[in-house]
C-alpha cells in the first residue's frame, strides 16, 4: 500500500510535465488551429537555453525559469510571423507537416553540435535534498515541479477563460473579421498566443532539465505521449488538457508499478478507447 | 524446368570461375551500420564511421594498390530497417563487410542476413553474448565486449566486495535480457542472491517509478542492465531519490565513457564499470584518441565501441592481405581472421576463437572523483584487469553449433 502512494505521487510529477506541454498545445490549437508538432523541439530548446544561461553567463535556474520561456517564445513568434501565418485557413495537415519538419530540423541542428547523450544540469541548491514522507522519499525538487506547474496551469486557464484579454482571444478565434472591426490587432494577438504556447513548452523544458539529461531528443521522446494526452482531453480544451495531463501521469505511474512492460503503451491504449467511445475527447465539443 | 535448372548450374559455375579469377581482386567495400540519430549515436554513430575511415587510412592499403570504399547508414535501432539495409548493401552495393551494428536486437537480426548471404559482420557495438554462443555463425566476429564479459568483470567484483543481494533494472529487449541473464548467473555462482527486478521499455525518460521499486526491495546492489540515455537518466534520478545516500549501490553493467561525460563526475563518481578500451591506457591509445577527437565534431574521445570498429576493421584488412586479394567469400575471410593472431595499438595482442569471439583483456574501472580528474575526459581509475582468455566465455561452456563438428 505504501508503495502505491509513492507511485501515485510519482505519477503526479510526470503528469505535471504532460499538463504543461499539453496545455501549450491546447492553447495553440484552440486559438490558431495549428497542430504544433514542433512542441517537443521547443521544450528541448527551453532546457538548452537554461544550460547555456548557466554555463555561458552564469545565470542559474531561477533566471532560466524567467528568461528561457521569453527567449524561446520570441523564437516561436518569429516562426509564426515568417512561416505559420501563411497557413491560416488551410487544412490542418499543412500546419502539422510544417511544424513536424521544423521539429526535425531543430533537433537535427542540436544533435549535430551536442550529440545524443546530453549535457548535465544540476538541481539548484535551494531545492536539493528531500523529505521522508513515511511512505516514500520525496525529492524536494519534484515537489516543487508539481506545485509550480499547477500554479502555471491554473494561471493560464484563468488568463484565457476569465480575463478580458482572454475574451478577445476567444472572440478572435470565433470570428476574426468582426473582432478586427472593433479595432483589435488580431494577427498580433495570434502571434503572441503562439509565443505563449511555445513559452509554456520552454518552461516545462527548464523544469525538466535538472531531472532528465538536457538532450536534443528529450522532446521527441515525450511529444507523442503528449499528443495522446491532448487527443484524450479533447483538442483545444484548456481545462481538459490540464486535468488529462495529470490524470494520465498517474495512470502511467500505476502501470509502471503493476505491469512495467506496458508503461509506454498504456496512454495509447486509453487514447484508442476514448476515441472509440467519444471521438471529440473527454471534454471536447463536436465541431 | 530442366533447362532452367541447368541454366542455374551454368550460372553458378560461371560465377565460381569468375570468383576464382577475382582472387587477385583488390577492391573492398566497407559499410558502417549504426545508430546515427538515436540514443546510442554518441557511443557509435558518426564516431564509428570516423573510426572506420581512420582504419582505412592507417591500413596503408591504398598505397599497396587497394581500392577501399566506405559507406554508412542509420539503422534507427530497428531490426527491420537494419536487415533491409543489410540486404541492399550486400546484394546491390556489393558491400564486403558490415561494421559496428550496435544494438543487440539489430545485431541478431543482421547476423542471420550476413550468414545467409555469406558476407562478413565485425560487430563492435552490440552486447549480447548470444552472437558467439547459440547464434554464432561462420560469418560474424564479435570484437569489443559482450554481456558475459560485463557480467563477470563488474558482477563478480561487486559480489566479492559484499554486494550479495541484487535487484535488476532491465531494458526490455534482447540486450537487457542477455545482460540480466549473464549477470544473474555470476551473482548466483559467487554466492549472491537476486531478489527482484523490473523490465522497463527502451528509451524511457522517467525512472522514478522503477527506482522506488528498487529502493523498496532493500537490495544492496541495483544492477542497471540498460545502456546509453537509459543508464544516464537512471543514475541521475537515483541520486535525486537518495538511493546511493541510503546505502544501496548502483552497478552500471554497461556504461560508456560518453555516458560518464554526459553525467558529469559529480553524479557519476564512484561507479564501477567494465570496458575493454579506455583512451588513457598507454601512449598508443592516447595518440589514436587524440587524432580521433580532433576530427570529431563534438571533440569527444573514442568509446570502446568506436575503438573496436577501428581495430576490427584493421584486422579484417590484414586477413584480406594474407589472402592475397579479396575473395568476396565471407566465411573464407572470417576463417582467415580467426587464423591470424590479433595485434593492434588499441586492444593489444589477442586472438579470435572459433565461435567468432575476439579475446582481449577486460578492465574494471572506477569513475574518478571530481577532485581526482585533471579535466574533461579524465574519468577512469583502473582497479583490475582480467586476462583475455578468462574475461570471455570459455569454449567449453559455449553452445555455438560451429564447435560441434
Amino acid at each position: 500500500m505504501q508503495a502505491l502512494y509513492a507511485q501515485l505521487l510519482v505519477g503526479l510529477i510526470n503528469g505535471s510535465f504532460y499538463a504543461l506541454l499539453s496545455l501549450g498545445l491546447a492553447v495553440i490549437f484552440g486559438m490558431l488551429n495549428i497542430i504544433n508538432f514542433a512542441h517537443g523541439a521547443v521544450y528541448m530548446m527551453g532546457a538548452f537555453v537554461a544550460y547555456f544561461l548557466l554555463n555561458l553567463t552564469g545565470l542559474g535556474y531561477w533566471w532560466a525559469l524567467l528568461i528561457a520561456p521569453i527567449v524561446v517564445g520570441i523564437f516561436g513568434m518569429i516562426l509564426e510571423r515568417t512561416m505559420l501565418q501563411w497557413l491560416t485557413g488551410l487544412d490542418h495537415l499543412y500546419g502539422l507537416l510544417l511544424t513536424f519538419g521544423m521539429a526535425l530540423i531543430i533537433q537535427g541542428v542540436f544533435q549535430n553540435y551536442f550529440g545524443s547523450s546530453g549535457l548535465p544540469y544540476a538541481i539548484p541548491d535551494e531545492l536539493k535534498g528531500g523529505m521522508n514522507l513515511g511512505f516514500m522519499f520525496l525529492p524536494i525538487y519534484r515537489g516543487w515541479v508539481v506545485i509550480f506547474s499547477l500554479i502555471v496551469c491554473i494561471a493560464t486557464w484563468y488568463l484565457i477563460e476569465r480575463t478580458r484579454l482572454g475574451a478577445y482571444l476567444r472572440a478572435a478565434t470565433e470570428n476574426p473579421t468582426l473582432v478586427r472591426a472593433f479595432g483589435v490587432n488580431v494577427p498580433r494577438m495570434i502571434t503572441l498566443t503562439y509565443g505563449l504556447g511555445v513559452g509554456l513548452a520552454a518552461l516545462a523544458g527548464v523544469l525538466s532539465a535538472p531531472i532528465n539529461q538536457v538532450r536534443p531528443l528529450m522532446g521527441a521522446d515525450l511529444i507523442i505521449v503528449v499528443f495522446a494526452v491532448v487527443v484524450i482531453g479533447g483538442m483545444g480544451s484548456i481545462m481538459g488538457s490540464i486535468i488529462t495531463g495529470f490524470a494520465l501521469g498517474v495512470i502511467e505511474g500505476l502501470t509502471k508499478y503493476f505491469y512495467p512492460e506496458a508503461s509506454n503503451t498504456v496512454v495509447f491504449v486509453l487514447m484508442v478507447l476514448v476515441l472509440l467511445v467519444k471521438p471529440t475527447g473527454l471534454t471536447g465539443r463536436a465541431a | 524446368m530442366k533447362h532452367r535448372i541447368s541454366a542455374i548450374f551454368l550460372g553458378t559455375a560461371l560465377a565460381l570461375v569468375a570468383g576464382g579469377a577475382l582472387a587477385q581482386d583488390k577492391t573492398v567495400k566497407v559499410g558502417v551500420l549504426t545508430d546515427n540519430s538515436g540514443l546510442y549515436s554518441d557511443l557509435g554513430g558518426a564516431g564509428s564511421t570516423l573510426a572506420a575511415q581512420m582504419a582505412i587510412e592507417d591500413s596503408g592499403l591504398a598505397a599497396k594498390g587497394w581500392k577501399v570504399d566506405l559507406i554508412s547508414a542509420d539503422h534507427q535501432n530497428k531490426p527491420d530497417i537494419a536487415t533491409t539495409i543489410a540486404r541492399q548493401w550486400i546484394d546491390v552495393e556489393k558491400i564486403d563487410v558490415l561494421m559496428d551494428v550496435l544494438n543487440s536486437g539489430v545485431a541478431l537480426a543482421v547476423n542471420n542476413v550476413v550468414k545467409e548471404k555469406n558476407s562478413v559482420m565485425i560487430n563492435s557495438g552490440a552486447a549480447s553474448s548470444d552472437l558467439t554462443n547459440a547464434q554464432c555463425t561462420p560469418n560474424t566476429v564479435h570484437w569489443t565486449y559482450d554481456t558475459y564479459m560485463l557480467a563477470h568483470s563488474t558482477g563478480a567484483a561487486l559480489v566479492k566486495a559484499g554486494g550479495d543481494t541484487w535487484y535488476f533494472l532491465t531494458a526490455d529487449y534482447a540486450f537487457g535480457a542477455a545482460l540480466e541473464r549473464d549477470t544473474t548467473a555470476v551473482v548466483l555462482a559467487s554466492g549472491g542472491k537476486v531478489i527482484g527486478g523490473v523490465k522497463h521499455p527502451l528509451n524511457s525518460s522517467d525512472f522514478s517509478s522503477f527506482l522506488l521499486q528498487a529502493q523498496a526491495s532493500k537490495a544492496k546492489i541495483i544492477g542497471m542492465a540498460n545502456a546509453g540515455g537509459d543508464t544516464t537518466n537512471t543514475i541521475k534520478q537515483a541520486a535525486e531519490f537518495g538511493i546511493v545516500a541510503g546505502g544501496q549501490k548502483l552497478a552500471g553493467l554497461l556504461l560508456f565513457i560518453s555516458d560518464v561525460h554526459s553525467l558529469g563526475l559529480n553524479v557519476a563518481q564512484g561507479l564501477n564499470l567494465s570496458a575493454t578500451f579506455y583512451w588513457d591506457m598507454n601512449d598508443q591509445t592516447r595518440a589514436f584518441s587524440k587524432r580521433f577527437s580532433d576530427r570529431m565534431k563534438t571533440k569527444a574521445m573514442p568509446t570502446m565501441v568506436q575503438a573496436g570498429v577501428y581495430s576490427g576493421l584493421l584486422h579484417y584488412f590484414k586477413a584480406l592481405e594474407a589472402l592475397g586479394g579479396n575473395p568476396h567469400d565471407g566465411a573464407k575471410e572470417v576463417a582467415k581472421m580467426k587464423e591470424l593472431p590479433t595485434d593492434d595499438a588499441l586492444f593489444g595482442k589477442g586472438s579470435i576463437q572459433p565461435n567468432g569471439r575476439a579475446l582481449h583483456p577486460a578492465y574494471l574501472f572506477e569513475v574518478k572523483k571530481p577532485s581526482e580528474s585533471k579535466g574533461p575526459w579524465d574519468y577512469y581509475k583502473l582497479i583490475g584487469t582480467t586476462p583475455g582468455d578468462q574475461a570471455f566465455r570459455p569454449l567449453s561452456e559455449s553452445a555455438c553449433p560451429l564447435l560441434k563438428k
